[in-house]
Formats: C-alpha cells, sequence, structure tokens
C-alpha cells in the first residue's frame, strides 16, 4: 500500500495539475510527499532478506498473466530513493515558466512517476510500459521550454528512445517466449525461479537484443549521440530528471535481469561489452575535453560516466555489481546537482560558451561552491559516494579472470579506465575553473546568486553525496542481499 | 431474445425509413434523421447482447450455410455498429460543409441521404461479418461498396471530391470484377462457394491446386484493394483526402476492418495452398514499409490519416501472416478507436482553421481540450504504452516472434520508429508552435462528450484490456489462443 502511494503520488498530481490544480505548489506538495513516503519505506525496510517488500498486486489480464504488481527489493528502494530526491531538487528549481506553466510540472512529475514506477514494477509489461510514460513529455519539456538547438534535439532522444525501447520490448518478449510454457510469466519474480531453464543460445541472442535495447537508453557507445543534444537543449530541470534518474532506466534494466537470468549470455558478449564501454570512457571522455560550452560538456560528461556502471555491471561479481548499482545512485545526484547550477547560470548569463565566461564565483559564492561540490563527486574524489562506487568497480573487474602472470582482458580494460579518472579531472576541473574562477568579466558584475529558497535542494543533494560518501555501507548492506541472490543463480 | 439475423434486418428497416421521411419531411431539421440513425444504431447494439443461441440445425444447407453468428461475427457486428454511430456524430459536426458543396433547392438539400447511407453500409458490414459463402460475402461487400460510392463523392461541388469518386468508383469496380474472377476459379475447382466445403474440398488430394491458387490469389487482390495492402493502396490517399471527412473516417475503418473479416475468414481455406503464407508475408513487408515511409514527408493531415491507414493495414497483415485471429481483432478495435477519435478532431478543427498539419499551430493554446484529444490519438496511433494502440502493437508482435517472423519484426522496428516522427510532427504543431489566431474552436456538447468517452477508452483499454479480450473468446478460447501463439 504505501509503495502503491509513492508510485501513484507523482502520476496522481500530474492528472491533478493538467484538471487545474495550482501547478507548483501541488508538484512540490506530490514531490515531498513521495520523498518522505520513500524515505519511511527505506526505515522499515528490511535489510536481512532478498524478497520483495511492500508488495501489491492487481490482475490486468488473466488470459495473459499480466499483472499491475509493484514489490521493492534492496536494489529497487535505492532507485526509487535516487527518483524521489532528483524529483524534489528539479521541482525546487524550475523558475516561472512563460508557457503552459501546468504542462510545465505536469510533464516533469509524469517522468519521475514512470521512472519510478518502472523501478518499483514487478512486472514485465509494466517495467516497459511505465518508461515509456516519460517518453511524450520529455518531447514536450525540449520541444516547448528547451533552449537553442531544441527541435532537432527533441526530435533526436524521441526517435532515438522509440526505436531503443521498441528494442527492448522485442528482447522483452523474447526473453518470455524462451522459458518453457509452464513456467512462462510477466513477473520477474516468477521469471527469477525459471533462471536455470533458458538455454545458452537463447540468452546469446536475448541479451544482445536487450544490450542494444537498454544501451539506446543509456547512452552506450555508439549510442550516445542523443544525449549531449538533449541535455544541453533540455530545460535544466527536464536534464536533471533524466539524466539523473530516467537514463538509469536501462542499468537498472540490465541489474535486474540479465545478471540474473543471462549469465551464460552475458559471459558470451563480455569482450563486446568491455569494447563498447572503453568507447564511452575513453572516446567520449576524450570528445567532452573537446567541448567549449558546458551544457554540452556536462551532457557528454554524463555519458562518459555510463562506462563505469557498464564495466562493473561486466564484471558480474559482487564487488563490481554493487558498486555499478551504488554508482548508479551517485551519479544520478552529482549529474543533477551540476545541471541544475549551470541551469542557474544559463538564466543569469544567458550563454554556455566556456570562453565567455569566468569569475562567476565572486558573485555567485554559493552557486560555485555547489558546482564544486558536484563537479569533485563527478570526478570521483574521496569523500563522496562516486569514489566508493569507482572504487568497487575498479577492483572487482580487475579481480575478474586475474592471474599473476598474465593481464587478463578485464585487467587491461580496467587499467585503461582508469585513465577515464583523468580525462574527468582535466575536464570537471576546466570547466569549473572557466566559469567560475579567474577574472570576472564586466558584463557579468551585477549577477545575483543562487536566491535563499534554492539552498535547500542543493543542500539535499550535496548532504546525499557525503552521506553515502563517507557511510557507503548503508548502501551495501540494502544491495547485498539481493545481489547475492543473483549472482549464485545455478546455471544449465 | 433476437435472433441474429433480425439484427441486419433491423438496421436496414431503420435505413430505409429515414431516406423515406427524409423524402416527405423537407421542413424540419435534417439533424433530426442523424439522431434518430444514432439512437436506432444504438437500439441494436444494446440488442447484440440479448442474442438467442443459433439452433442446432444442419449448416451444410439453406440459410445458416451462408450465415453465420459465432463469436467473430457478433463481434465484428457490434464494431459496425460502434463504428457508424461515431461516424453519424462526426456528420452532425460536418453538415456546414456538405450544405455548403451540395446543389440543391433547399438550404439542407442533400442532408437527410448523408445521414441515411452510412446506416445501409453498416447493415452491409454486419452481413459480411456473418459470410462465409463466396456469394454472401460478394453481395454484403457490394452492399458496402454501392453506398460508399454515393458517399465519397458526395460533396460534389468540391473538385478534389469528384476526382476521389471517380477514383474510387473506378478502381473498386476493378476490384469487384477480381473477386468474381477469383470466385468463378474457386468454384471451378472445386465446385463449392460455401468455405467449409471448400476446405474440405482441398483436403482431397486430386484438386487443380494451380488453378485453386490462381482463384486464391485474385480474390487476395480484391481484399488487398479493400483494406489498401500494398500493392492495391494507390487509390488510398487521393480518396481519403477528397471524400468527405467522416466519409473518410468510415472507410478506413469500416471498410477496412470488414476486409479483415473476410480475410480472416477465407485464411483457413487458402492456407492449405502452398506459398500462400509467404505471399502475405511479401505484401505486409511492401505494405509497413509503403504506408509509414509515404507519411513521413506529408503535409495534410488528412493525408497523412490516409497514410497511417495503409500503415496500420501492415501491422494487421503481420498479425494476419501469423494467423493470429484474435491479435489482429484486437489491433483492429483499437485502431476503431484512436483513428475515429483523431478524424473527429480534425472535423472540428478543419471546419475554423484546415486540414494541413500547420493550420493545428498553436491548437494547445486555443483549445486545450481539442489539442489534448488529438494528442491521445496520436500518440495511441504511435503505439506508446497506456493507450490501447500499444496492446495492439504488443499482440501483434508478440506473435510475431512466436512464429519466428525475424524479418517483419526488423522491418517493423524501424516503420514503428517511423510512425513516431510522423504522428508527434502533428504533436509539435499543436503545443510546440505559436497560434496564427488566439479565438478558441467551438466545439459541439455531443462531440464533446464522444471524444471524451474515446480518450477514456483508449486509456481504459491500454491499461486493462481484459474485457476486449475476454469478448474476443468463446470461455475455452483462451487455451486455444495461447496455444496458437506458443506452437
Amino acid at each position: 500500500m504505501l509503495l502503491l502511494l509513492i508510485v501513484l503520488c507523482p502520476i496522481a498530481a500530474a492528472v491533478l495539475i493538467m484538471i487545474g490544480a495550482p501547478a507548483r505548489a501541488t508538484a512540490l506538495f506530490a514531490s515531498i510527499a513521495t520523498l518522505l513516503m520513500t524515505l519511511f519505506a527505506l526505515a522499515l525496510f528490511d535489510r536481512g532478506v532478498h524478497e520483495f517488500q511492500y508488495i501489491s498486486s492487481f490482475a490486468v489480464s488473466t488470459g495473459w498473466g499480466i499483472n499491475f504488481a509493484v514489490g521493492l527489493d534492496g536494489l529497487s528502494l535505492i532507485m526509487v530513493l535516487l527518483a524521489a530526491i532528483v524529483t524534489v531538487a528539479a521541482i525546487w528549481f524550475t523558475d516561472k515558466i512563460d508557457k503552459y506553466e501546468h504542462a510545465f510540472y505536469a510533464c516533469l512529475l509524469l517522468i519521475s512517476g514512470g521512472a519510478i514506477g518502472a523501478f518499483a514494477s514487478l512486472d514485465l509489461f509494466f517495467f516497459y510500459a511505465f518508461h515509456e510514460l516519460a517518453l511524450i513529455p520529455t518531447f514536450l519539456l525540449i520541444g516547448i521550454w528547451g533552449n537553442d538547438n531544441r527541435s532537432a534535439a527533441a526530435w533526436k532522444i524521441t526517435i532515438y528512445l522509440a526505436l531503443g525501447s521498441f528494442i527492448l520490448l522485442l528482447g522483452l518478449i523474447l526473453l518470455y517466449q524462451s522459458v518453457p510454457i509452464a513456467a512462462r510469466s510477466f513477473d520477474i519474480r516468477t521469471l527469477q525461479e525459471a533462471a536455470g531453464q533458458i538455454a545458452p543460445e537463447a540468452q546469446r541472442h536475448i541479451y544482445l537484443i536487450l544490450l542494444i535495447g537498454f544501451g539506446i537508453l543509456v547512452s552506450l557507445f555508439p549510442f550516445h549521440t542523443w544525449a549531449p543534444d538533449a541535455y544541453a537543449a533540455a530545460p535544466a530541470p527536464a536534464a536533471m530528471l533524466h539524466a539523473g534518474v530516467l537514463k538509469k532506466f536501462g542499468l537498472y534494466g540490465l541489474l535486474r535481469l540479465a545478471i540474473p537470468l543471462l549469465p551464460a549470455g552475458a559471459h558470451h558478449w563480455t569482450n563486446l561489452l568491455l569494447v563498447l564501454l572503453l568507447g564511452n570512457i575513453i572516446y567520449v571522455g576524450l570528445v567532452t575535453i573537446a567541448q567549449k560550452r558546458l551544457d554540452r560538456m556536462l551532457g557528454y560528461s554524463s555519458v562518459m560516466h555510463m562506462g563505469y556502471i557498464f564495466l562493473g555491471i561486466a564484471s558480474a561479481n559482487l564487488l563490481g555489481v554493487t558498486g555499478a548499482s551504488i554508482l548508479i545512485f551517485a551519479h544520478g545526484l552529482s549529474i543533477a546537482l551540476l545541471f541544475a547550477i549551470a541551469g542557474e547560470v544559463r538564466k543569469r548569463t544567458n550563454t554556455m560558451v566556456l570562453s565567455d565566461l569566468g569569475g562567476l564565483a565572486k558573485v555567485m559564492p554559493l552557486a560555485g561552491l555547489a558546482f564544486g561540490f558536484g563537479a569533485f563527486a563527478a570526478i570521483g574524489l574521496p569523500g563522496f559516494a562516486n569514489f566508493a562506487a569507482e572504487v568497487m568497480i575498479f577492483f572487482g573487474a580487475f579481480r575478474n579472470g586475474f592471474a599473476i602472470e598474465r593481464f587478463h582482458i578485464f585487467q587491461v580494460a580496467t587499467v585503461l579506465a582508469l585513465w577515464g579518472v583523468v580525462i574527468s579531472a582535466v575536464y570537471m576541473l576546466r570547466a569549473y575553473r572557466k566559469v567560475f574562477m579567474g577574472a570576472l568579466g564586466e558584463r557579468w558584475r551585477n549577477l545575483v546568486d543562487l536566491r535563499p529558497g534554492l539552498r535547500l535542494p542543493v543542500t539535499l543533494l550535496i548532504v546525499a553525496l557525503l552521506w553515502f560518501g563517507f557511510y557507503p555501507q548503508s548502501l551495501v548492506r540494502i544491495l547485498s542481499p539481493v545481489l547475492q541472490t543473483y549472482l549464485s543463480t545455478k546455471q544449465p | 431474445m433476437i435472433a441474429p439475423p433480425n439484427l441486419e434486418i433491423a438496421v436496414l428497416i431503420l435505413g430505409m425509413l429515414l431516406l423515406m421521411f427524409e423524402a416527405f419531411m423537407d421542413k424540419i431539421d435534417k439533424r433530426v434523421f442523424a439522431f434518430a440513425g444514432i439512437l436506432g444504431l444504438t437500439t441494436v447494439l444494446i440488442g447484440t447482447f440479448y442474442l438467442a443461441p443459433v439452433p442446432q440445425i444442419d449448416h451444410a444447407s439453406g440459410f445458416w450455410s451462408f450465415y453465420t453468428a459465432d463469436p467473430l461475427a457478433i463481434f465484428f457486428k457490434r464494431f459496425a455498429l460502434l463504428t457508424t454511430i461515431l461516424v453519424l456524430v462526426m456528420m452532425i459536426d460536418y453538415a456546414p460543409t456538405v450544405r455548403g458543396s451540395v446543389a440543391g433547392v433547399t438550404v439542407q438539400a442533400g442532408l437527410g441521404e448523408f445521414f441515411a447511407l452510412p446506416i445501409l453500409t453498416c447493415a452491409g458490414l454486419m452481413y459480411i461479418a456473418s459470410a462465409i459463402d463466396f456469394v454472401m460475402i460478394f453481395v454484403s461487400i457490394e452492399l458496402v461498396t454501392i453506398s460508399f460510392y454515393v458517399l465519397v463523392s458526395f460533396t460534389r461541388r468540391n473538385p478534389l471530391t469528384l476526382e476521389a469518386g471517380v477514383k474510387y468508383l473506378v478502381l473498386s469496380a476493378l476490384s469487384t470484377a477480381f473477386l468474381v474472377y477469383g470466385i468463378t476459379w474457386i468454384f471451378g475447382v472445386t465446385g463449392e462457394t460455401n468455405l467449409d466445403r471448400i476446405t474440405a474440398a482441398l483436403a482431397n488430394s486430386n484438386i487443380d491446386q494451380t488453378a485453386m491458387l490462381f482463384g486464391a490469389v485474385l480474390v487476395l487482390v480484391a481484399l488487398g484493394f479493400k483494406i489498401a495492402a500494398v500493392p492495391f493502396q494507390i487509390w488510398v490517399p487521393d480518396v481519403y483526402q477528397g471524400a468527405p471527412t467522416p466519409v473518410t473516417a468510415f472507410l478506413s475503418v469500416g471498410s477496412k476492418a470488414a476486409g479483415f473479416v473476410v480475410l480472416l475468414r477465407v485464411l483457413r481455406p487458402f492456407l492449405m495452398l502452398p506459398k500462400m503464407d509467404r505471399l502475405l508475408v511479401v505484401v505486409a513487408l511492401l505494405t509497413l514499409l509503403y504506408g509509414n515511409l509515404a507519411a513521413l514527408p506529408q503535409g495534410n493531415l488528412k493525408r497523412l490519416l490516409a497514410y497511417s491507414s495503409i500503415a496500420h493495414a501492415g501491422y494487421l497483415l503481420i498479425g494476419v501472416a501469423c494467423f493470429d485471429g484474435p491479435a489482429v481483432t484486437f489491433y483492429l478495435v483499437a485502431y476503431l478507436l484512436m483513428t475515429l477519435l483523431s478524424f473527429a478532431v480534425l472535423i472540428v478543427v478543419a471546419q475554423q482553421a484546415g486540414e494541413r498539419i500547420t493550420d493545428f499551430d498553436g491548437l494547445a493554446k486555443r483549445s486545450p481540450f481539442l489539442a489534448f484529444a488529438m494528442l491521445i490519438g496520436m500518440i495511441s496511433l504511435a503505439g506508446v504504452p497506456f493507450t490501447i494502440g500499444f496492446f495492439g502493437k504488443f499482440f501483434i508482435f508478440y506473435s510475431a516472434l512466436a512464429h519466428h517472423q525475424t524479418v517483419l519484426v526488423v522491418v517493423g522496428a524501424i516503420t514503428v520508429a517511423c510512425g513516431f516522427y510522423y504522428y508527434l510532427k502533428v504533436v509539435r504543431a499543436m503545443y510546440w508552435r505559436p497560434a496564427v489566431k488566439n479565438d478558441a474552436i467551438p466545439v459541439s456538447g455531443l462531440s464533446r462528450v464522444v471524444m471524451s468517452a474515446l480518450i477514456v477508452a483508449i486509456i481504459w483499454f491500454g491499461v486493462y484490456p481484459e474485457p476486449i479480450l475476454r469478448a474476443l473468446q468463446p470461455p475455452s478460447g483462451q487455451v486455444a489462443m495461447k496455444s496458437a501463439a506458443d506452437h
């Protein structure tokens, strides 16, 4: 019941706003209520078991065995928590909207509700459907309220994601059809029980299709080109929600489906995935350094960091997968913070070109501080949740197939991926210097800092980053029962 | 309790009564006839839920060898009735345009026929749903087609309409010729016109399969014309664009559904022929590609919907190629709801602004309700989850994957992505673009109610499709459907 409220709260609020409830008040109230309920669910969560908790289930089609079922285990709990935190921040950061104010908030809430619903769904059908709920709102958000090159960006992200989702849908149907008829179910719990019964050959096909489908949604190299354009053009709250939360759906899907159900398929395609994720880390990383605009730099950096998470997923051991899960959470918070501050800078200066900016920390000290925190977290400095997660990923990946006398492909990939930390330090620090340090340009003298009301969401994000950075064990304890079960699945 | 054949008779009498009264009462507001028609059809629709069971008699000869009242037939009778009711509602909105483009002595000349003809068409559609004999199939298809000849060219002062009427007449007559010729070949080979007995005759090994195949292909050509399958789709864009918009909606839903019912019925004997399944796959592929690719550059919404109707015929043909009757039927229901909703909005907007997509610029500012209704129609046509259009695609592609139709699935994925582009083009116009004018577009109370009902139905069945799935199947049918999908 509690979880049902968490899932339906943003969607109900979106409907109310479209009917005519006061937009900002309703949206803020709904998002804060969602966050509070999620924290409540976190507090009451039984950390010792791997089973789903807070389950509610309603039959939708008996003939097809489709149920509307929601439930939380450790993995989905931290995803819902991430979504709830970023939603509050994104809605709080929304300024006055000049046209269709109601629609703006309704779209934000639909993206958030879609993401929460997808993370909480126990049924493959709704897992998929909730994610797609965010597609049209994204199209509208970028198209109506976007910046600069909004038209092209909105088309690109929508067509890309529609295609990716459709490929994903085909993969999910194939997954459903691959288990013996008696064991077939759209229910993730039942599928989990049938995990060992999928033939290795079928696993290979399905994993590849899912990897492409999810990969497009997560901007896996070479399907990443939609992301920088879309995030550069999107209004800041939309970019926060999309890059911070919605994009993580694909990674969550791989963790939830591919790791327990298709281990043989994952093993077969490991080398391919390693090459692609190095494309994310090294190639996209270098592209990020070359960016001349802050918004595109952040967009590319969010693509680049997906590479680490994929590395953790590819490593397929407890350490790496736990690291990947935590990095999903940490990156969601840090990128939301960065997009929020970049949005504030854009609002005041109307430019995102790095060379035009400079010295803004003198007039916007709070924004500078917040951006600094976000940048340090994104680089992966110790003390932030990102650091804890990346360390786990690197150790987990390095350990795979390790032999003292020669380097296995995983060791090579890990060493190359480590250079990504250097690359991200280069572009983040360079951007920080160019925007906030140096001489203050004459025309920026009269800028004002973040208004006091915004201190709260900024603090929320930074505190979460630091808390889980110093105490990642709190996340590990929640995650480990379910991940341990997933990784010990018997294979035929 | 009503005997099934009385349904069609009731509809026919209703249509004729309306025509007769119309001839003698030229003083009253002609829209009364539309309301009377809606009321009468609704009564019949309610009547379909109180049918007497079919008598258990010998089906080998007599009336019941032409006519069946199986669940599929009943389902499509309801389908035809619902479509006609919705089309009549649209026709009321469209009446001012008709008045302007029909020559007559009085102001309302012609409106009475405009409202009465669809009811006769509806009777034809209901007969098609029940036809299990080629003679019956032919006669009922002709009833539908001939009333469409009149309807398509109804606003005859408009040259585009006249062009549409001529094109429809010539090509439709040609397809009829194909149908009759095909039937004669089949009759020549098997000596039967009843579908069951043709199936039985085909099981006999000493029939001439080549001749039978030739006849079957000719019949498929005629049906391809009805359902707008490539390469028999050439008439569609021009006729859809030129015909009065409610008639276009009727053509694209009613006529197409009729074609698919007949296709499903004749599939059982035809599938015993060699190479038939491959032929269907090729036609489905061509239809998908042509419909979707040609829709991409369209700037006129009515024409766009014409190409989209071809595209959806492609998805339906995937279901046909996989022999999945329930999936096809479900898709047709989805198609009915979302297409009629889009046409209903188009009619209202077109009277004030125009039919081009640019005429929809800023509609969200002018009339938020109409824009929202169009948004729901478009995203359902594109196949976004939580709308009925998604479930339609889901069932179709489920069965394609179960039958290992890899090529169809791959092409389908590409065309779905195309679909997002051209349907969202309309959404872009309504929400992104600034409005040229700012005055609200008036919507009549009845249309508003009907549009709201369609929106609710699209979303409701998009979340909870069970009522339709249940109506599609006799109690034991679920097992049959599952096993058909799984084999």
